[in-house]
């Protein structure tokens, strides 16, 4: 088949000229400095340098510290993503049915979606308060020895959960529009074969939605690596021994407050390829089952 | 009209160039808040005490973030004149050759001259290169201190603070029998590493605790602070000891919520405790260890000092060097201390305060200056260690797995020594070319 070919005007790169620029400037450019940096030993302040090989990648890999935040980045990201997604998802579904005050639900429902990760951090983190906060409290009265300030499992469990809470709101958007799109008829004529809501929707509404649940899962999944930043700051700092350090935390740790320029960079390359490598087998592997 | 439009303009015009006149100086610090105001009111009080420099403070946020800027701004060749590093960070900034212009160079060759003996002991050579010469000038120190609750050892019924590590065992099953944690403490690697070997004047590392080189190995894994850290567990479980993690204010708050009788934290917290405490509450010197290493000995300063960036010009070094003298001027470092709690760093000021009698008026406010004055040793003076901001944070890691019983102490202490040494290795290979 031969392919069709128009004459080229210099128009379309005139329009989409802004936008390149801006990736080029904040993201190339730094990723390539970063890239640069991780084969340097630099010293701060940038009066000496050497070329190191493969010396910072090397360190990284072989730190203890490192791997355990690896290993929790994996675990935290994949809890993040799918309850956030599993939670939204129930409650949008559950809202939609809803027709007395939908309203005053689904804004409610949305409201979270204001709130930055730092103050959701702090929020979730007074919640926690071992003096006074009420849901610390609460577990202890129902006997359940919560301690998130020394047992690791119990401060994974506060940073999902507060990293959930802040996700959810954003799903629920999503998921009710999706849910929206569903034409009518298409409902309707599943109810008249079919009497079992939870098959209906398992046949029907999921795989319809299907398109959304995969768009919010590649966004869940880059909100947990790196925008859940601020939670993980402001709430534990990775405490307690590094157990809910992630990785972004650990390059800004490393970084920015250690200002080991060459070890932070590697770390930040380390991370741009498990992304990266996550991103190309989502749309490899996952993407070609969904249905649009 | 328009005549007098043009005149108030011409004398508008005549002010901004007086105003302009004087050099600038730029001073980007790490004191937010309460404290924050009083650096602005030091830097306002210099500069109407003359007319050919303005000195214009910053704050940049912590002292992370300050140190982090100043990089920033030194890489992209647009540094402040002058900068406030703390103490873990010293030796990233005294390392990196020429990035700074040592104070004493500069007093001696723009100021009026420098003598290191008008410093009191603790912080003489705390900022001082391997020969002696101060680099960066001490501003804000402060040192660990025992803040205690007085009700509550009322109640148990003790006289007196614990001195000793031996008096706090006798003390702390009345002190739990009277509905008290004994003691809690903000910032382990400060108070019970670092401050620990001073205070025992125990070597903290190789090479002359780090001054002489580079090439640095760390002693923490000794037998006297791995005891301290096994009797720490165990007064943990007796419930002797609130362990609140590693967030300062956590700790704080338990002292605050009379929760733990006493509380171990900063010199520097003296102020805002004053405001915040509901009780009645006093300070006492950190408890040592009676028979370890030979304590009682000075401890280390923490806090912070203020470093001259180089690359400016002869006209701006001397505005600096004007500045610092101005600082250190006892009027100056009495205010300071008064206002903040942050100990004098000369002993012109330390004597104008007791003249004024400031002591006599409030008493808690010497503790800190006098543990500082306290005997040095040969291990007092401090310490250099590079990247120590991340060998503080495996110590975090380590304490926290201490406490909850992941990890024993001496696993714990393996895991501080070889992390530790990686990363003085790291930082010499990149500091030492």
């Amino acid at each position: 088949m031969k392919r069709v070919q128009f004459g080229h005007s210099p128009v379309p790169y005139l329009f989409v000229a802004p936008q390149i620029i801006i990736i080029a400037i904040f993201f190339l450019w730094p990723a390539a400095q970063a890239v640069h940096q991780s084969f340097l030993l630099e010293d701060a302040f940038g009066m000496s340098s050497q070329f190191v090989w493969f010396r910072n990648f090397n360190d990284v890999l072989s730190s203890p510290s490192w791997l355990k935040s690896a290993g929790f980045t994996v675990v935290f990201s994949s809890l993040v993503a799918v309850l956030s997604i599993a939670i939204s998802l129930f409650l949008a579904v559950r809202a939609d049915e809803v027709i007395r005050g939908a309203k005053v639900y689904k804004t409610l429902l949305m409201w979270g979606y204001a709130v930055a990760p730092p103050v959701a951090g702090l929020l979730g983190i007074m919640l926690f308060n071992p003096l006074m906060g009420d849901l610390y409290i609460l577990f202890n009265k129902m006997g359940l020895d919560f301690n998130h300030i020394q047992n690791g499992n119990d401060a994974t469990f506060v940073v999902v959960l507060i990293a959930v809470w802040k996700q959810v709101s954003v799903n629920f958007i999503f998921f009710l529009s999706g849910l929206q799109g569903i034409p009518k008829s298409v409902t309707e004529a599943a109810t008249l074969d079919c009497k079992s809501a939870g098959r209906r929707f398992w046949t029907i509404t999921f795989p319809l939605l299907a398109p959304t649940t995969f768009f919010l899962m590649v966004i869940n999944l880059t909100y947990a690596f790196f925008e859940t930043f601020g939670i993980i700051d402001v709430s534990t700092k990775g405490a307690p021994g590094g157990s809910t350090a992630t990785l972004v935390y650990k390059v800004y740790v490393d970084g920015f407050l250690g200002a080991d320029m060459g070890g932070s960079s590697a770390q930040s390359v380390l991370l741009m390829i498990m992304v990266s490598v996550l991103t190309v087998f989502q749309f490899r592997f996952i993407e070609r089952k969904i249905h649009y | 009209m328009f005549r007098k439009t043009l005149m108030a303009a011409a004398a508008l015009f005549a002010m901004a160039n007086t105003a302009s006149a004087a050099t600038e100086i730029t001073w980007w610090h790490a004191m937010d808040g309460a404290l924050g105001d009083v650096v602005n009111h030091i830097a306002d009080d210099f500069n109407k005490s003359q007319s050919e420099y303005k000195v214009v403070p910053i704050n940049k946020g912590g002292y992370e973030d300050t140190m982090t800027a100043g990089i920033a701004a030194f890489r992209a060749k647009n540094q402040p004149n002058i900068i406030q590093i703390f103490d873990a960070g010293a030796a990233t900034i005294i390392n990196a050759k020429g990035a700074v212009y040592p104070v004493q160079d500069l007093l001696e060759k723009y100021g009026t001259g420098f003598d290191i003996n008008d410093y009191i002991p603790g912080v003489r050579y705390f900022y001082a290169d391997s020969k002696g010469k101060m680099i960066g000038m001490p501003f804000n120190s402060s040192t660990p201190l025992l803040y205690f609750n007085k009700d509550a050892l009322a109640k148990a019924g003790i006289q007196n603070p614990p001195k000793t590590w031996q008096e706090f065992e006798e003390m702390a099953p009345k002190l739990k029998a009277a509905g008290y944690e004994g003691f809690a403490e903000s910032h382990s690697p400060w108070i019970f590493f670092e401050n620990f070997m001073s205070r025992h004047n125990l070597q903290m590392a190789t090479a002359n605790n780090g001054y002489d080189s580079t090439d640095v190995k760390i002693l923490y894994n000794n037998d006297d602070l791995k005891n301290h850290w096994k009797k720490m567990k165990e007064w943990k479980d007796e419930g002797y000891f609130g362990y609140y993690g590693r967030a300062w204010g956590a700790n704080q708050d338990a002292f605050l919520h009379q929760k733990a009788a006493m509380w171990l934290g900063s010199s520097g917290s003296f102020g805002g405790l004053r405001k915040s405490a509901t009780f009645d509450f006093g300070t006492s010197t950190l408890p040592y260890w009676k028979g370890v290493g030979d304590a009682p000995k000075s401890t280390f300063i923490g806090g912070a000092s203020l470093f001259a960036f180089s690359g400016h010009s002869d006209e701006q070094n001397k505005g600096v060097a004007a500045f610092f003298e101005f600082l250190t001027k006892p009027e100056t470092q009495y205010y300071w201390h008064k206002e903040t709690g942050y100990v004098p760093v000369t002993t012109a000021a330390y004597e104008l305060a007791k003249k004024d009698g400031y002591y006599k008026e409030s008493p808690d406010a010497e503790v800190g200056i006098q543990q500082l004055s306290e005997e040095g040793g040969k291990w007092t003076k401090g310490y250099r260690l590079g990247f120590y901001v991340q060998i503080r944070e495996v110590i975090y890691n380590e304490v926290d797995k201490m406490m909850n019983g992941e990890e024993t102490v001496d696993q714990a202490f393996d895991v501080i020594e070889t992390e530790s040494n990686k990363l003085l290795v790291r930082f010499h290979d990149t500091y030492s070319n």
